[in-house]
């Protein structure tokens, strides 16, 4: 029986990691993920569960050793956050190039320079063109539910890729609060033991990560681009399954009084229920604001986005990275490539908000929607505003 | 929905402290948040932590900026930290302190509800060690009214182990001892 418990969150991801039975964990901790490979190391050592855990000395040797655990059939976790992500850098294509179905948790910091321990969405943004599929959890309890999810989707063999489960650093992940935690038995029969569809094993030779000339590279990008376009249908089953044994209902974007809205504001991660909070309090003031939440990166879901902006006159895109010296910060650069065609389309402003750790308000927010709220007459002098720079 | 920022010094157990309160007011049916100021601690550095408590889901992640309840575990703070800081007027400010809540209002110069315990002198009593953040825990519960002092007994046992039952026997005699003015 799942039980209601308060935790911090990275150790309620380090538990519910557990229960996924993982063979191999390979980690080196780095602020906000600590306590997640911490506390798993932990529950290795105190015999609560059979596992191989590899304290490695870097995290290009972390992901270099799940990638040959998940080769040889086991199923791997592992966490890491901002600069770790880009010491893995090396190795992090070719996980899904090898479609091995690791899964990680990204407790989201910002990347340095300046040196920056906090929170945004920088080193997320770094990899997201890598292969993996991407999730991004707004609270404790997606976090929770979207680890389990994440092994079960990876591992399906219509899709066979590594997962990324973001969780935003300090904001979600050193956070004390609620979770509904899901039992053993319950785990066990959402998520039985990994199939591998192929191992590399000596008496049955099989090549992995090999070397793709010329002739093959082309169609090797092109299976591994339609295998993660692909892999949204079984995304969604697992969704449905775990909503019909859990009751908790997961969608790629997440909408939020968005009927009749005029004005829509979309954000990815935690921010989606403080944002929340100031649609309330506009609509209390008459302002039509709505709000959507995508929790679901990689595949981008264009075809649900275009469904949930229909009717608004204005869009508001929050991006958490700054797409240095580019046309538009990331999030919203894909927003506007897939209404580019729309014959009718709101008006789309970008505000990159909470860089680095910066705090963002339910005040902010409203006063984002209220600035927006004329872009479709005046258009913005910039593609993107960084809000609330300070210039004093 | 009530929200508390604690103050203390790095290594006296802020984040601790709203850990087991967060979990107290979970273990009851409540909904909760407990933070640190999310950063690098330094031991001896003034060092600040948070929570939310309500009777359903709390949506806010932002900052606390404007609480109902301000704990200080440490007296030397008062003169040097602005502890009162957004506290709202009707709001409440609890101090680890032998001072009189007249002389707390003078160096704090807040003018609302003051609240004191000398936990620092529960705490060498009890634990031998002037560390209160459990001590200041009783005070909160007994100060706010609104979670258990019975609710903090398991949290309490399940972090502090051994020496739990010492911890409790502090954290009691705070409840039992917070002067409201």
């Amino acid at each position: 029986m799942s039980k209601r418990i308060g935790m911090e969150i990275a150790l309620a991801a380090a538990e519910v990691a557990a229960l996924c039975r993982p063979d191999v964990i390979a980690a080196y901790p780095i602020t906000p993920n600590t306590h997640i490979p911490e506390h798993l190391a932990e529950i290795v050592a105190e015999g609560h569960l059979d596992c191989e855990y590899l304290p490695v000395e870097s995290e290009h040797s972390a992901l270099s050793a799940c990638a040959g655990a998940s080769a040889v059939g086991a199923r791997v976790f592992t966490a890491t956050s901002s600069q770790g992500l880009l010491y893995m850098g090396e190795i992090v294509p070719i996980i899904p190039a090898m479609r091995l179905p690791i899964v990680m948790a990204l407790g989201n910091r910002a990347l340095s320079g300046p040196i920056n321990i906090w929170n945004d969405h920088s080193d997320v943004m770094a990899v997201r063109d890598m292969g993996w599929i991407c999730l991004f959890a707004a609270n404790g309890q997606e976090t929770i539910d979207m680890i389990v999810q994440a092994f079960k989707i990876g591992e399906d063999h219509r899709v066979m890729l590594p997962v990324l489960v973001n969780l935003d650093g300090f904001q979600l992940t050193h956070v004390v609060e609620s979770m509904i935690m899901p039992d053993q038995e319950e785990v066990d029969k959402f998520l039985p033991p990994r199939k591998p569809y192929a191992t590399v094993h000596p008496d049955n030779v099989v090549s992995m990560g090999t070397l793709g000339l010329p002739e093959i590279y082309t169609e090797a990008k092109k299976a591994e681009d339609e295998a993660l376009i692909n892999s949204k249908k079984v995304i969604l089953e697992v969704w449905k399954e775990w909503e019909k044994t859990f009751g908790r209902k997961y969608e790629p974007i997440e909408s939020y009084k968005t009927k009749d809205a005029d004005v829509i504001m979309l954000t990815v991660g935690s921010m989606y229920e403080t944002a929340a909070i100031a649609v309330d309090q506009l609509h209390k003031e008459g302002f039509k604001a709505g709000l959507l939440n995508m929790k679901l990166f990689r595949p981008f879901p264009a075809d649900e986005l275009k469904a949930a902006v229909k009717g608004a006159r204005v869009l508001i895109v929050t991006d958490r990275a700054v797409m240095c010296g580019g046309a538009q910060a990331p999030v919203c650069a894909e927003v506007k490539s897939v209404l580019y065609d729309e014959p009718v389309r709101p008006a789309i402003v970008n505000e990159i908000i909470g860089l680095g750790g910066r705090d963002v308000r339910v005040d902010d927010f409203i006063k984002m929607f209220k600035k927006a709220a004329t872009a479709d007459k005046v258009k913005p002098e910039r593609a993107y505003e960084i809000y609330g720079v300070r210039s004093s | 929905m009530i929200e508390v920022r604690w103050h203390g010094r790095g290594g006296q157990g802020a984040v601790t402290s709203v850990e087991l309160f967060a979990l107290a007011a979970i273990e009851e049916g409540k909904y909760a948040q407990g933070f640190p100021s999310f950063g690098p601690e330094r031991r001896g550095a003034p060092v600040a932590a948070f929570n939310r408590i309500d009777d359903h889901h709390i949506k806010v992640r932002s900052g606390v900026y404007t609480p109902d309840i301000v704990v200080v575990l440490d007296e030397s703070l008062i003169g040097l930290v602005n502890v009162a800081d957004g506290l709202k007027p009707e709001g409440i400010l609890l101090v680890n302190t032998a001072k009189s809540a007249k002389e707390v209002a003078e160096i704090t110069k807040f003018k609302g509800k003051i609240a004191t315990v000398d936990a620092t002198s529960i705490a060498w009593k009890e634990l031998g060690v002037p560390i209160t953040n459990t001590t200041m825990l009783g005070a909160l519960l007994k100060v706010l009214g609104k979670v258990k002092l019975d609710s903090a007994k398991g949290p309490v046992e399940h972090r502090f182990g051994r020496i739990a039952g010492k911890n409790l026997t502090a954290m009691k005699r705070a409840y039992d001892e917070v002067k409201i003015n």
